[in-house]
């Protein structure tokens, strides 16, 4: 490959008690690119980003960031490369104790040692990126909309300029008009950081706009990767009954666990 | 186990259904169930040691949130002094009227000493111990558990910042710092108390009952409360911090953790007087 590869999974695997959710998962993100997994409810998609992010310890395989491999680092390797990270999770886990600025500032201060001053003024250019105004900076995130409260999280996702940024299911649970204001939000935030980006959907109308890669995770493998241009012609049946979300085809809903 | 319940009168199924595996488990197979129980409270000690040898490091080293600690301080220590002081107050009056009835026929002073240590050496630390679980505990379980299951303690990790030193580290300081000076103010608000009803209600002289007080009481009744009170801090913001810190699944799971760290603190509240008690008076 000519980019070297920002993130490199060999062969991850991870169970809790009997029950094996990743089993062998390798995958590269070339620096600068942007790779969906997509994948129903309970593939393990949520663990697989986990993993990356260093809050899962896999119990095999190893997972290498900018070349070194962070399963079973040291605290305190793990914490300098945690600093590379930014995350956007799932229901934005926004700070409720702390005003919207010292959510977004949070990074800079606690762990860039930012004064709180300068981390005010950053946070407002943040917020400014993602579409929103001075006005909101001192509210509390329980006075913000769903909407909001993402677009705060997605802030403080990228406020440290991190240089992999992973998204947690970004547009669920969004109409769908901010739904798109939010991918063109992450594209935008992406493009502008120069940053590696890695997320986790089952909207494919997000995946297809956000992604040049996509990779599908079905029960602990991943079982297609390829560029988002060739998803519809993946050959793959499994792929195919996900991507136009059709009810009969080879994947079977588990209705009983 | 559940399978086996299969054949046999109908009765017999129908109590099987009925019963959680862990008691089936003991009526058919009483030894592994007791082993099961006995491994099971093994692993959750382990776990709480690890969690409290994890948390006391942090406390020590830097960086160290003067400002997290100070609002912890105010809400353990400064928030709790109405309910602390009512608790306070009315156990020293009842002491007072229940010594009263009890030992006034061998001597009057005997009304004051009985209040003056009892206070101080018992009832001021567990009294103020078990209102501050109640009020404390829970509300740390409550505010922790709910960070744990809206993702918010793995937010403060991808933001650089070790939740024990953020979340844990200046709640345990704050606990071991503020209970003393909280049963400190007990202290003095329950001897008030025992002397109010001794002289406006029973009729004692004034000027004999702080007499009495101020003969028997010896240092070492007040600083053994103040000792027994910094260990329950520490008991009390463990135990709301670990069951906040360990809480799975929604608000349920931020419920049970609730309860159970009251429920805890308080048996180990009980437990830890009494194993105090017996280091410091023993002799």
């Amino acid at each position: 490959m000519t980019v070297p590869a920002k993130i490199r999974l060999i062969g991850v695997e991870k169970s809790f008690g009997a029950k094996t959710v990743l089993d062998g998962v390798s995958l590269e993100v070339a620096a600068g690119s942007s790779t969906v997994i997509i994948g129903g409810s309970g593939s393990g998609k949520s663990v697989m980003l986990k993993c990356m992010l260093g809050l899962l310890t896999p119990d095999n395989g190893s997972i290498l960031i900018d070349g070194e491999d962070v399963v079973g680092m040291r605290p305190r390797d793990s914490e300098r490369v945690m600093k590379k990270f930014g995350m956007l999770f799932q229901g934005g886990a926004l700070f409720d104790s702390l005003p919207v600025w010292e959510n977004v500032a949070f990074g800079l201060i606690e762990g860039r040692g930012m004064s709180r001053a300068a981390a005010r003024g950053k946070a407002e250019d943040t917020l400014a990126q993602v579409g929103l105004g001075r006005d909101v900076a001192s509210l509390s995130p329980a006075e913000l909309s769903g909407g909001m409260q993402k677009r705060v999280a997605l802030a403080r996702a990228i406020a440290s300029e991190p240089e992999i940024i992973f998204f947690d299911e970004p547009t669920t649970g969004l109409d769908p008009i901010m739904a798109d204001v939010i991918n063109d939000l992450i594209i935008k935030c992406v493009r502008d950081l120069g940053a590696t980006a890695v997320s986790i959907t089952h909207d494919m109308h997000s995946a297809r706009k956000i992604s040049d890669r996509v990779a599908m995770l079905y029960h602990g493998k991943l079982i297609w990767i390829g560029p988002t241009g060739e998803i519809d012609h993946s050959g793959n049946d499994y792929v195919d009954q996900f991507i136009n979300g059709r009810a009969d085809g080879p994947i079977k809903m588990e209705l009983k666990g | 186990m559940r399978s086996s319940a299969g054949s046999g009168p109908a009765w017999r199924a129908a109590i099987c259904r009925r019963l959680p595996d862990a008691v089936l488990d003991l009526i058919t197979n009483p030894l592994a169930g007791i082993g099961r129980v006995f491994l099971g409270f093994l692993a959750a000690v382990g776990r709480l040691m690890l969690f409290t040898g994890t948390a006391l490091t942090h406390v020590m080293r830097p960086p160290i949130y003067f400002r997290l600690i100070l609002r912890q301080m105010l809400e353990i220590g400064y928030f709790s002094l109405p309910v602390v002081g009512l608790t306070a107050i009315f156990t020293g009056m009842v002491l007072a009227l229940q010594s009263h009835t009890g030992f006034s026929r061998f001597a009057e002073s005997a009304v004051a000493l009985v209040v003056v240590i009892s206070m101080t050496r018992e009832l001021g630390p567990v009294l103020a111990g078990l209102m501050v679980a109640g009020r404390i505990g829970a509300a740390m379980a409550a505010e922790i558990g709910t960070m744990r299951v809206t993702e918010q303690i793995d937010a403060l990790t991808t933001l650089s910042t070790n939740p024990y030193k953020y979340l844990v580290a200046p709640r345990l300081l704050s606990g071991i710092l503020m209970l003393p000076c909280l049963v400190l103010v007990a202290d003095i608000i329950g001897v008030f108390g025992g002397f109010l009803v001794s002289t406006y209600v029973l009729g004692y002289n004034p000027a004999a009952y702080i007499h009495n007080s101020w003969d028997t009481l010896k240092t070492m009744d007040v600083v053994s409360g103040l000792v027994k009170a910094a260990v329950f801090g520490l008991i009390i913001t463990l135990m709301g911090c670990y069951h906040g810190y360990n809480s799975r699944g929604g608000a349920q799971g931020v419920g049970q953790a609730t309860t159970n760290a009251v429920v805890s603190a308080s048996i180990l509240i009980l437990t830890g007087d009494y194993i105090l008690t017996a280091l410091f008076f023993s002799k």
